[in-house]
């Protein structure tokens, strides 16, 4: 699938994007519910929570219980959204998720807002960095990361849609719009977002963006790559994966999230047992985040184009060894 | 089905069983042959280590045959140590790890209620997981949301793995920290089968708020060497405990294994 390569100008949020399709979700399915932890209006629930009020239960500072009284609403026939910030979603909630949910195959949906760096000034704290790995890990999860508005939009119709437990991951900061209305979404299928055959980028979330304007500035001297959206991290699109190793020889993969567990080692599990080809992984080094601007420590960190282009220079050059 | 399994809890089960039988028996409105029945009451619980008490019921109840108990706990059985939502029928939540029940219970109980349908949810909890956090969140929140089609039932029998609950980690006053949380709160001896029915009864009856029957019961109850020790807790009898265990509640092995081959 080959989605025309956008301009990237326009910038929304993806909690934004969410928030909008929870409250279009909730005309058209009367059993949605949405429970947050005193975070409604930071996660966008507040469209749905205004529309229907009768179906939306602000649990207060006490995430646990969030999520196990969205496993008993789902245990009476509901489909469960919560929403809070990622780091509490994910490892505040855990063992709900893994032994409640996930071991009942739920239809819970867990959407982890303010992931990744971007969260920004908050700090450390609140900077989401391990959750798609802790997410994946779980027997029965699918775990999504949209990388713009309208994907954000697709993921949380895409979540509602398939039964048992899913985590969403979004964005507190506004991001380049990607894709459009109309694109199409597959869960557990990648979008080529570039076509290209000597280095493949595979990116998800905010690092899509990245990726392509890495794919221009390798472009300019001479270097053709491939960038490819990884929206769903489990289950991984194995076979565009395999196809991007086979043609273009060389991967680089990005990711806003520590590259022990993320998004790299999905594609690295599907690769060495396929077709191992070189590899290098951007993303956060066994570190935790700080305070600052979302972009700046985007930059601190190594999540730019420039280092996603200068790692696609390093892994040709260990191709042609 | 302990002796066979080799490993399980002994102690908690017991001390459950006259409040549990009396619920299944007198109390629920269920269809043991369609257990996804809408219009069935809920339980669960919360503490999942006494499914040697859950399936039995269900068993007695028709849910799945009796022989089934002596495959609790070994390789293939649908009788997992603890209870399996996706395995058992019957069985409404998986659970095991303490301190979540009465969230999940609660959940349940917010979704009938927006269904507008009068299903009851029960959930039986143990007293040493109110030393879990996430116990009080749920506390919280039940009494918050006004959830008054939800019994909890505490099995008070004041022990855990480590010793005596007072000891180990007192959750007392239990009963005024309920009612400090405005819950219902029902104290009872939990091994009187009056004082049992009665407090479902007012439970039924109550309006706008939880209930909790504080059961105040006995580990091992009926086994004279087990009754309130708490190194019981987590352990099976040997085959001889086990047919003593047997006489002392007014049954054998032998009409037990009569039965089950019946069955």
């Amino acid at each position: 699938m080959i989605v025309k390569e956008g301009t990237a100008v326009e910038k929304k949020r993806t909690r934004e994007g969410f928030g909008k399709a929870l409250a279009e979700l909730g005309r058209d399915h009367p059993n949605v519910v949405v429970l947050t932890a005193d975070v409604k209006g930071s996660v966008n629930v507040n469209y749905f929570a205004d529309e229907f009020p009768s179906r939306f239960f602000n649990c207060g500072v006490a995430e646990q219980n969030m999520c196990d009284v969205a496993a008993g609403l789902s245990l009476a026939g509901k489909i469960a959204f919560i929403a809070t910030y990622g780091c509490f979603a994910s490892t505040r909630c855990l063992d709900m998720i893994r032994t409640t949910v996930c071991y009942a195959n739920l239809n819970v949906k867990i959407v982890g807002s303010h992931g990744g760096l971007l969260t920004g000034p908050d700090g450390a704290s609140h900077q989401a960095l391990e959750e798609l790995g802790l997410m994946r890990v779980l027997p029965n999860m699918k775990v999504m990361i949209p990388c713009d508005f309208w994907e954000a939009k697709r993921a949380t119709r895409a979540a509602a849609a398939t039964p048992g437990p899913c985590y969403l991951r979004l964005s507190r900061e506004s991001i380049p719009v990607l894709t459009s209305e109309d694109s199409p979404f597959t869960l557990g299928k990648g979008v080529v977002m570039r076509q290209g055959g000597d280095v493949a980028l595979v990116a998800c979330g905010v690092m899509v963006s990245e990726a392509l304007s890495a794919a221009e500035m390798l472009a300019k001297d001479g270097i053709d790559a491939r960038v490819i959206n990884i929206h769903t991290v489990k289950p991984i699109d194995s076979e565009l994966l395999i196809k991007a190793a086979a043609d273009c020889g060389a991967i680089v993969t990005a990711e806003e999230h520590q590259v022990h567990c993320g998004l790299g080692s999905a594609v690295a599990e599907v690769l060495v047992r396929s077709l191992p080809v070189p590899m290098e992984f951007i993303g956060v080094n066994d570190s935790f985040g700080m305070s600052g601007e979302g972009y700046e420590l985007l930059t601190k960190y190594g999540l730019r184009d420039t280092n996603i282009a200068s790692a696609a220079k390093k892994v040709i050059e260990r191709k042609r060894r | 089905m302990l002796v066979e399994a080799k490993s399980g809890h002994t102690g908690g089960p017991l001390s459950c069983t006259d409040f549990a039988t009396t619920l299944y028996f007198n109390v629920l409105n269920h269809d043991p042959k369609n257990p996804k029945h809408p219009d069935r009451d809920y339980v669960v619980y919360s503490i999942g280590h006494v499914t040697p008490v859950n399936y039995s019921l269900l068993a007695e109840c028709g849910y799945f045959p009796l022989r089934d108990l002596m495959t609790f706990r070994k390789l293939g059985t649908h009788l997992q140590g603890h209870p399996s939502y996706l395995d058992t029928p019957g069985v409404e939540a998986s659970t095991g790890s303490l301190g979540q029940g009465l969230s999940i219970s609660l959940g349940i109980a917010l979704g009938l209620r927006m269904d507008g349908k009068p299903n009851r949810v029960y959930c039986i909890m143990g007293d040493a997981e109110h030393q879990e956090g996430a116990t009080w969140e749920a506390v919280m929140a039940a009494a918050n949301f006004k959830v008054d089609n939800l019994c909890a039932v505490l099995d008070l029998n004041n022990a855990q793995i480590d010793g005596r609950m007072e000891e180990i980690m007192n959750i007392h006053p239990i009963a005024d920290k309920y009612r400090a949380f405005r819950w219902n709160v029902i104290e009872i001896d939990g091994h009187d089968v009056l004082q049992i029915l009665d407090a479902y009864r007012r439970a039924m009856s109550t309006k706008g708020s939880p209930t909790v029957i504080i059961a105040h019961t006995k580990m091992g109850r009926g086994v004279s060497f087990m009754e309130g020790d708490y190194k019981w807790h987590g352990n099976p009898p040997s085959p001889e405990q086990g047919e003593k265990a047997l006489s002392e509640l007014g049954t054998t092995y032998g009409i037990w294994s009569k039965r089950l081959r019946e069955s």
